[in-house]
């Protein structure tokens, strides 16, 4: 494995051993001192096209505690808002000898590019690309999702993930329909017939227009940002009415099983997909997914570059 | 000059051609001549001079993806002796001025006819109509109004456009794309786009336009030319607006004919372009459509653009991909060796019946004796490998690039001229 542009490029196999391996670097994030050797003298790229401070900081506390360089590169005040294309850019970043170029980038498929090119010959790692894929993100989930609930502890067999809102604008939900299934789980998406894509009927997924039939059957909801541009785009009438069908409140919250988990990618627009009180109570793991994030990205790094050496 | 076109065949029988000046002065088997130049023509079959109605030559303005002389070799290359220079330039052709200047470059570069077409509103901003009888009234005579790139939205304004071409004899072609279901758009709306995240163009978005377009064509009583079907549902509009006796004719471009929205999954941009390539389905009933008539011509969509247009993010990218030089190759091997259609019906598609569409009064003329020489030879077990880095026009974004074709162009005679020779 070279690159990590999409969930699709993993076999079951290798998914479960990035989890797996994060398991083990986990254990570092709890140590005293937060660093191996693995990746010293490396140097990785953060190549970010868009604002993430996220994503761009939980890859950059990934890849120090590995002892790797690491340089950011932001596409506002830098030579690409000045017009730089991405050929140039990458062919950059070549020249400066990174060996991996983590890029978040607002077009659908610009990771896919950018490795396929000739412009760079590093690996290259997708952190979110369009509306397409967010491959980590979804591996970070599946971290979070196994780490409470796994029966088999390898595997997701036998779990039911709902995850629910703009499924259509998702690069979280694309990663994370692919993954789930991979590893065994049975996926339902939950959202208003505007914010699904054409044919996802045909997806390996169960689909519903009614949050409150299908809670009481999910072992975890994963609940997606609603950005705040939709708003004016007819999507759906208003915020309020948003709310009152697809939002996830304390009502709702009772109708899930006992021991269900309520997760979130994060940014959150409290109040609006999610309330205060379900972001907040004990069964949110939206906090824990942050850290849990670092680990995985380290398995990433490690995995894609600690190999080829 | 004379030329003496040995052992070529026109339909099943083997002949050479003899060409004095601009015309065929005989066809016969077996011609003996002193002082002709000897053109070798066996293994090919002669074909009325190809016709494209829809060509974007990029002058005046973007002369670096095109020229006219450049898009004229590149037509000569792909067997054409006629092109239609779209209206998209900059300055827009919506004025006497530019399509005359188009028309006087065509005649300059001389390696084939070019034939300007005008725009239908100012600016192509689909508000005011352009200067459609001053174009119409000038040297370049344009019959043809578009404009393509963008669709005439506004269906008052087409049914204007609709009604004051009549005074000559026009045809307006239309772009047929709703733009509000499209804002953004990228590609295909289907599976596909839903998998890639790329934002999607539905088949509706053009067959809403057309349905609208043959019903005020019906309407008003006017000659109406729909530019690069794509979809299925179109095939079955157009074939139902026919019926009904509207004076409807429809265009499909080789691309369309053999290219899916599949090669999307690369994010090569090469593969984008407007309108989008489609599914199988759309490409099986697109040759279903151009085999039974009910689409008319093929059109080439030729759109040339620099490298740094395609070398970036596909949604970044432009639209478009060239298509003169591969044309008839592609056609060739879609439609006649697949058996759907003989050779006469695919001169009809690409020669005869554009010409009648444009009124280009010279072009399109069967191969007869007393005829001008517009003609091309075509090898059909001649193959072929697409190389971008070979190709005449200007700029390298070909599609077809590393594909192979069983039959190519030979040879291109433009009014007696040989206008090209492989």
């Amino acid at each position: 494995m070279k690159h990590l542009l999409s969930i699709d490029d993993l076999s079951k196999s290798e998914a479960i051993q990035i989890l797996d391996t994060a398991h083990e670097l986990a254990r570092i994030s709890d140590a005293p001192v937060k660093k191996l050797p693995t990746l010293r003298g490396r140097t990785i790229v953060n190549l970010f096209y868009e604002d993430s401070t996220r994503t761009r900081i939980s890859f950059e506390a990934a890849a120090k505690r590995l002892s790797a360089d690491v340089i950011n590169f932001t596409a506002k005040g830098s030579s690409v808002s000045k017009g730089e294309s991405l050929k140039d850019t990458a062919q950059t970043l070549q020249a400066m000898g990174a060996d991996a170029v983590i890029i978040r980038h607002s077009a659908s498929g610009a990771a896919k590019r950018l490795a396929d090119s000739e412009w760079t010959n590093g690996s290259v790692i997708n952190a979110g690309d369009g509306t397409h894929e967010h491959p980590s993100q979804a591996l970070l989930d599946a971290f979070t999702i196994r780490k409470h609930l796994s029966l088999s502890s390898s595997d997701l067999s036998g779990l039911n993930i709902a995850i629910v809102g703009d499924v259509l604008h998702s690069r979280v939900a694309r990663s994370n329909v692919l993954l789930l299934e991979k590893l065994g789980a049975k996926v339902f998406i939950v959202a208003p017939p505007t914010l699904l894509p054409v044919g996802v009927e045909n997806w390996p997924i169960s689909l519903s227009y009614n949050l409150d039939e299908v809670l009481p059957h999910v072992d975890a909801v994963m609940m997606l940002r609603i950005q705040l541009e939709r708003m004016n785009d007819s999507f759906f009438p208003s915020a309020r009415e948003y709310s009152r069908y697809y939002g996830l409140n304390s009502d709702r919250m009772a109708k899930l099983k006992p021991n269900a988990i309520v997760m979130h990618p994060g940014p959150m627009n409290r109040g609006l997909e999610i309330t205060a009180e379900s972001a907040d109570s004990a069964r949110s793991v939206i906090v824990e997914q942050v850290s849990n994030g670092i680990s995985v990205r380290m398995a990433i790094l490690y995995l894609l570059l600690a190999g080829e050496q | 000059m004379k030329y003496l076109i040995k052992n070529t065949q026109i339909k099943d029988t083997k002949v050479d051609i003899a060409i004095e000046g601009r015309t065929i002065i005989e066809i016969a088997p077996g011609i003996q001549g002193g002082d002709f130049e000897i053109v070798d023509g066996s293994g090919t079959q002669a074909l009325q001079g190809l016709v494209d109605l829809h060509t974007h030559l990029r002058e005046p303005g973007k002369e670096d993806a095109e020229t006219v002389a450049s898009g004229s070799l590149a037509a000569a290359k792909g067997g054409f002796t006629a092109l239609s220079a779209m209206a998209n330039t900059s300055p827009v052709a919506d004025t006497a001025g530019v399509v005359e200047q188009v028309f006087r470059l065509g005649q300059e570069c001389g390696l084939a006819a070019v034939y300007p077409i005008g725009a239908v509103t100012k600016d192509l901003a689909g508000k005011e109509l352009a200067e459609i009888g001053a174009m119409a009234d000038s040297i370049a005579g344009v019959r043809i109004f578009s404009d393509d790139g963008n669709c005439v939205s506004n269906s008052l304004v087409m049914r204007r456009a609709l009604e004051y071409v009549k005074r000559f004899d026009g045809v307006v072609a239309q772009h047929a794309q709703d733009p509000s279901l499209t804002t953004d758009s990228q590609m295909n709306e289907g599976l596909i786009s839903s998998k890639l995240g790329l934002k999607g163009w539905p088949a509706v978005a053009e067959e809403a336009i057309i349905a609208r377009d043959v019903l005020i064509a019906d309407h008003v009583k006017s000659r109406l030319h729909i530019c690069h079907l794509t979809t299925a549902g179109g095939v079955e509009i157009v074939r139902w607006a026919k019926a009904r006796g509207i004076d409807v004719t429809a265009e499909v471009t080789p691309h369309h004919l053999l290219l899916t929205d599949e090669l999307a999954e690369s994010y090569d941009p090469i593969f984008k372009v407007n309108p989008p390539l489609r599914t199988q389905a759309d490409v099986m009933a697109l040759r279903e459509g151009l085999a039974d008539g009910t689409i008319d011509i093929v059109a080439t969509d030729h759109a040339p653009h620099p490298a740094e247009s395609k070398e970036c993010e596909w949604q970044y990218a432009a639209f478009g991909m060239l298509g003169l030089e591969t044309a008839l190759s592609v056609v060739w091997q879609t439609m006649i060796e697949s058996k759907l259609m003989t050779v006469e019906a695919l001169q009809e598609r690409m020669s005869t019946k554009p010409a009648e569409i444009g009124r280009y009064h010279n072009q399109g003329k069967a191969l007869t004796v007393g005829a001008t020489a517009n003609l091309t030879l075509f090898a059909p077990q001649r193959s072929w490998k697409v190389d971008r880095d070979l190709v005449a026009s200007k700029s390298r974004n070909t599609p077809f690039h590393g594909m192979e074709f069983s039959g190519s162009v030979i040879a291109t005679f433009f009014e007696g001229k040989l206008s090209w020779r492989a």
